[in-house]
């Protein structure tokens, strides 16, 4: 499966996934700047915040809500913490938005 | 010093994973202390998985089995001390930390208060007031131009900026660094360092102990923050005063020592230095490298609640498995080049501040100081050296300098 991250320019990069990553972690092991992750995926820092507008997700954590509470960037209907989405088979093509800051 | 050897393997420590290397090697001794990266290396390479029989105990030091032992809590608990002490068989020298030496469900309900207390969002107020210090701090040093990197800066800044977010008294502060000094040796087994910080512990205990308490906490900031949650219902008074605790004994050497590590690092890789210079936008990720390349906290110990595998070896129940963070975060089967401290590196999942459910609270109140006293100098020193043999500083758990002649211009 693959997923797209779309830079805050517009630019995108489609990236061959395994099922069960997270996010977050598909981003730091294949260089995609706009995601830091700072706690390695422990929920704690919101340094992995993405916009996503689909459907097949799953809906937030309560921790995943406050969290997001703390985004560099402005938080939008559509924002998300990359290390609490998980990529299962579903969600193939998913399209992921990259914020413009992540500190 | 002994290196792991492969040993026949003897009964209660067979696995599949065959013979299990056992070694006398002393991970508290000074000599270790010293240089511990060749024994790291000899730890990492001589399996998964190792028994250490100077103290009776268990040791991971490759990156895949450090995280494991971090993520799996119901496993390798931490109510039994994260030291070497076990607590249910040895009565712990302070009444428990509710955080750092509990397990779920007790552990989230006093977790889910600092959490809140130290959030992305409270944090993120801190940053004007925070930065406004890095840069006096680094003013008033340029002026100076040489001083100790140590106790003029990695110690300076974190107490120009935390004892007041936590709301302290402007008396007694000089008791912070040597009771957390105390905390950190405590998990260590009863030798020289041990012994002689808990006979030194009375006044420290002291202050710290009375410090805690609302009344004595400023009306705004962490502390008062955290006995808020007694109005709300969510904890009792007694237990606010131990959480207060926690966020003195975890949150200023450790920065010191974060602090210290990017800096001597900074001052030894001239190359990195100058990417620092030129974009100082890395300071955040230059502290961050900082930590896994020193690892400020090398150790800490799990205890297991049932047998449990480790690399194809089984560890029976009850027993103390110590993880080697410091060796882990230089693993070459997780990281490219770990000898080689790179500003621009993807540093995340380090496990310098741990990992999983008892991953440091205050790594963000951290990471703020650091990358706000690395930028005021990338912006403001054009250069940085040392100036004389730096000084080791030994702990039973943390790593660090006791001082670091230099000088910046």
């Amino acid at each position: 499966m693959r997923i797209i991250f779309v830079s805050p320019d517009g630019s995108e990069r489609s990236i061959s996934v395994r099922e069960g990553m997270s996010i977050m972690a598909v981003a730091t092991s294949n260089g995609i700047d706009g995601i830091v992750g700072e706690c390695g995926g422990n929920a704690m820092c919101a340094t992995c915040h993405v916009y996503i507008s689909d459907e097949r997700l799953k809906s937030l954590s309560e921790e995943e809500d406050e969290l997001l509470e703390g985004t560099a960037e402005g938080r939008t209907s559509e924002s998300r913490l990359g290390c609490q989405v998980k990529l299962t088979g579903d969600l193939d093509g998913l399209r992921v938005r990259l914020p413009a800051r992540q500190v | 010093m002994t290196v792991p050897q492969e040993q026949p393997a003897t009964e209660g420590r067979r696995g599949n994973g065959g013979a299990l290397p056992v070694s006398d090697f002393d991970p508290f001794s000074i000599e270790f202390f010293k240089d511990p990266f060749p024994i790291h290396e000899e730890l990492r390479e001589c399996g998964p998985l190792f028994y250490l029989s100077r103290y009776g105990i268990y040791g991971v030091a490759r990156y895949e089995q450090v995280h494991q032992v971090l993520m799996d809590w119901q496993t390798f608990c931490s109510s039994r001390g994260v030291g070497l002490a076990d607590f249910a068989k040895e009565k712990p020298w302070r009444p428990p930390s509710l955080v750092l030496e509990k397990d779920p469900p007790e552990h989230d309900r006093a977790r889910k208060i600092l959490s809140k207390v130290l959030s992305p969002v409270t944090v993120k107020k801190l940053r004007e007031s925070f930065e406004a210090s890095a840069e006096r701090t680094v003013d008033a040093l340029l002026v100076r131009g040489r001083f100790d990197g140590i106790g003029d800066l990695a110690e300076a800044y974190p107490m120009s900026v935390f004892p007041d977010a936590v709301g302290l008294g402007a008396e007694g502060r000089e008791h912070l660094l040597p009771y957390a000094g105390l905390a950190f040796n405590a998990f260590g087994p009863p030798n020289e360092l041990r012994d002689q910080a808990i006979a030194k512990a009375t006044p420290h205990v002291a202050y710290v102990t009375e410090q805690c308490r609302r009344e004595n906490l400023a009306g705004a900031g962490f502390g008062a923050e955290v006995h808020a949650a007694v109005d709300a219902g969510q904890i009792t008074s007694e237990e606010a005063v131990l959480l207060v605790r926690s966020l003195l004994t975890a949150g200023i050497d450790t920065t010191v020592n974060g602090i210290g590590a990017a800096l001597y690092c900074l001052a030894r890789f001239d190359d990195q230095w100058e990417a620092l210079r030129s974009e100082p936008q890395l300071a955040r990720n230059a502290f961050e490298e900082g930590i896994r390349f020193e690892s400020p906290v090398q150790t800490f110990f799990r205890t297991t609640t049932r047998a449990a595998e480790v690399g194809g070896h089984v560890i029976p129940e009850g027993s103390k498995v110590l993880m080697f963070l410091g060796a882990a975060n230089r693993d070459g089967r997780k990281w490219e080049r770990p000898e080689h401290y790179d500003i621009r590196r993807v540093t995340s999942g380090h496990v310098g501040f741990g990992a999983g459910i008892h991953m440091c609270v205050g790594q963000l109140v951290a990471r703020l100081e650091g990358e706000l006293i690395l930028s005021a100098l990338a912006r403001k020193v054009k250069r940085i050296r040392i100036t004389g043999e730096p000084v080791r500083a030994f702990n039973n758990t943390l790593r660090g300098l006791r001082s670091l002649p230099m000088e910046i211009e």
